[in-house]
């Protein structure tokens, strides 16, 4: 059960909505002036402006998916892409503004910095506002900046990355995300360089009728390893905010990174976020993601295994609350002889939400004696909500352990009344029974989100009940 | 008086089951519920403690002063009554240690001491010829028939009720088992609780010493009497009772 005392809980944390204050905020819409603007804004270097403009061309060919939940309501006229808030980037949270610090301050970033970060990068609206790692990583040779001081600081390296692992012809959402593209985090880790405390960005959305699309670019260069964490929040606007973001990790020979999310955006974001991993020989990405927010969400991350003997593991759980639709999942491709993938994904559904985990686990032919299992489970916590699993499995050698398992299954109120029995009220009951389900997800989580990830499962139980 | 039912009806699926209980448990005693399948032996159990997959149509039970009838299965259960279940649930990702600190909590009210609660349970477990890895594992997930209704018997322990009521604890268990069992209630019982024993058979009679045993044949009570009266059953069965 929970590793903390149940506490009351303020949803309020998440939902502190600061005014909309910038320095300077794009009109909303998506024409080639307003790229230009942008670039012209984020001082960007030639190559980057026709990035932008070629992708926003690649957007304007590409449909919208024909298939997932439905995101007609997104209309990109009223959506502005750029929002640069009133201060720059420091590395002391002594000179970023007070409301910002504070937003920051209740989310419990910069007391988790002290605690148990080496470093952390923090993003508000359009711009990264905080970055900071420690002393002896720099010494290292780790980088860990925004994305912007990469593109001027280290050209070659994200002109040879940047967009490669996820193309701008990918789907439209990429595509967008590569016209209008802002802040994000880059990190790089040397060869054999092992970076045993985690670092964490975290994405902070606060201007109504915006988005956001940070791009997260990491290297874990041959031999080396890496914890990295990235949390997001928005307060609930009534109209529609947009999250497309994109995340590319290279994970080279004998590499190890370890990719953590905990997702919590306003139930009116749609968060249409790409991410990708390229493996290499002997190397191993894993996946940790706990998603809890956002209206729609359509995120599959995805695991190239390229190198032999790369592994992947992806260990995930969403919970859709009322007026939810989270279709989450997990891809992964095997490309090479000897490569492993296991996935654990769960999903809770309640109150007419709606969980999917949708699924690709293709095999190639030249993946020989490789191995892949799947397991997903969902809990529905009422007759009105609803879970859903489509797995697509293209397995194209005979060489292979492949496993699927799927289970969906309810609350019994046999279980409810046994818990009762030992006094716990129907409330404590769920709960408990919601987060025994959760707990081999919220175990792998670092323990501040674990902590967090309890008290959203006691959040959104809260008055779903009765 | 600790426990009084009068005139229980109750009914299951619109099956009406039992059909007038009544019942007196004093502090200090052991009573047994006796009776063949489908008597409604579980059906009291879950009506003391208002499952609400059960309809109470008449009568009312009275605990320690105060008419718990219609009150809800939690609060029950934190005015001090207990049930061991015939078929207890499992409850993956919650360990026995985590489950019984919360329930002692709700239960107690008070604040759980770690370190005492746990030596608590430890020592329970060792009493109870538990496996002590089994605090660490999720509540009831992969135990067998035994270690279940063992573990029932712990939490019997560790919540400490005033009145514990035990449903079926004995079937299915071998003769070591059952003694495990009896010597768990011998450990439980004391001048200010209750054990009420539901079963079908007589052999968790053969280790215990109890006070009053209840004759429960097509949802009432046909005879009352003593350990004696269980030897009798044991010997004849309940066909004399049945018309």
């Amino acid at each position: 059960m929970a590793k903390t005392k149940l506490e009351e809980i303020n949803r309020n944390i998440y939902d502190i909505k600061n005014k909309d204050e910038y320095d300077f905020k794009i009109k909303k819409g998506l024409t080639k002036e307003i790229i230009e603007e942008i670039s012209k804004q984020k001082n960007d270097p030639d190559w980057m402006r026709e990035f932008r403009l070629k992708a926003l061309d690649v957007y304007n060919k590409l449909e919208l998916p024909t298939w997932g939940p439905d995101i007609s309501e997104l209309n990109m006229d009223e959506i502005a892409t750029y929002v640069r808030p009133k201060t720059g980037l420091s590395n002391s949270w002594e000179d970023v503004p007070e409301d910002i610090k504070s937003t920051f301050d209740k989310l419990g970033i910069p007391e988790a910095e002290k605690k148990s970060l080496a470093g952390v990068g923090a993003q508000y609206d359009s711009e990264v506002v905080y970055h900071s790692m420690k002393e002896d990583l720099i010494k290292q040779g780790v980088v860990y900046t925004d994305m912007e001081t990469a593109v001027r600081e280290y050209p070659d390296l994200v002109r040879d990355h940047f967009m490669k692992c996820v193309p701008v012809n990918d789907h439209k959402f990429v595509a967008l995300h590569g016209a209008v593209w802002s802040g994000g985090s880059f990190v790089y880790v040397p060869k054999g360089v092992k970076v045993d405390i985690p670092l964490q960005s975290y994405f902070r959305l606060n201007s109504p009728e915006s988005g956001q699309f940070e791009h997260t670019l990491i290297i874990v260069d041959e031999g080396a390893s890496l914890h990295f964490i990235e949390g997001c929040s928005a307060p609930k606007y009534n109209k529609v905010n947009l999250h497309a973001g994109c995340v590319e990790l290279y994970v080279k020979d004998n590499a190890y990174l370890r990719y953590s999310t905990i997702e919590n955006w306003s139930k009116n974001m749609l968060n249409l976020n790409t991410k990708k991993a390229i493996v290499g020989k002997n190397a191993q990405v894993d996946w940790v993601t706990g998603s809890f927010g956002s209206k729609i969400s359509m995120l599959y991350p995805m695991s190239i295994l390229n190198g032999e003997g790369a592994k992947t593991e992806y260990t995930g759980i969403s919970f859709a609350g009322k007026g939810q639709n989270l279709d989450n999942g997990f891809k992964v491709v095997h490309n090479a002889e000897n490569t492993s993938s296991l996935v654990n994904a769960k999903s809770i559904s309640k109150n007419g939400g709606k969980c999917t985990y949708r699924s690709l686990v293709r095999i190639n032919e030249k993946a020989k004696n490789s191995k892949s299992s799947v397991s997903c489970e969902s809990l529905m916590l009422d007759d009105i909500s609803i879970s859903d699993t489509i797995p697509v499995n293209d397995i194209r050698t005979d060489e292979v352990e492949f496993s699927h398992e799927a289970k969906i299954g309810k609350i019994s109120d046999k279980t409810i009344f046994y818990l009762m029995s030992r006094g716990l009220s129907e409330e404590d009951a769920k709960a408990m029974i919601v987060r025994g389900f959760a707990y081999p997800i919220s175990k792998e989580l670092p323990v501040e989100y674990a902590v967090e990830m309890n008290n959203l499962i006691n959040l959104e139980l809260d008055g779903a009940i009765g | 008086m600790l426990l009084e039912i009068n005139d229980l009806c109750v009914n299951a699926e619109d099956k009406e089951i039992l059909k007038g209980i009544n019942l007196k448990i004093n502090k200090g005693e052991i009573h047994v519920i006796m009776g063949p399948n489908g008597s409604g032996k579980t059906t009291t159990a879950n009506a003391i403690l208002n499952n609400p997959a059960y309809t109470k149509i008449g009568g009312n039970i009275i605990f320690d002063g105060q008419d718990i009838t219609n009150e809800k299965t939690d609060e029950i259960a934190r005015k001090g009554v207990f049930m061991s279940f015939q078929l207890p649930e499992e409850i993956p990702g919650v360990s026995v240690t985590n489950f019984l600190k919360y329930a002692k909590n709700k239960v107690t009210g008070e604040p759980v001491k770690i370190f005492s609660f746990k030596e608590e349970l430890k020592k329970y477990m060792e009493e109870l010829n538990m496996n002590p890895k089994y605090m660490e594992r999720s509540l009831n997930v992969g135990f067998s028939g035994g270690e279940k209704k063992k573990n029932e018997i712990l939490q019997m322990l560790v919540l400490n009720p005033k009145l514990a009521i035990l449903d079926e604890t004995d079937s299915g268990l071998d003769v070591d088992a059952i003694k495990t069992v009896s010597k768990g209630i011998e450990m439980f019982k004391n001048e200010n609780n209750a054990v009420l024993i539901i079963t079908h058979n007589t052999k968790i009679l053969h280790s215990l010493k109890v006070d009053y045993v209840h004759v429960l044949v097509n949802g009432k009570i046909v005879k009352t009497g003593t350990q004696e009266l269980a030897k009798e059953i044991e010997e004849n069965g309940y066909s004399k009772y049945k018309n």
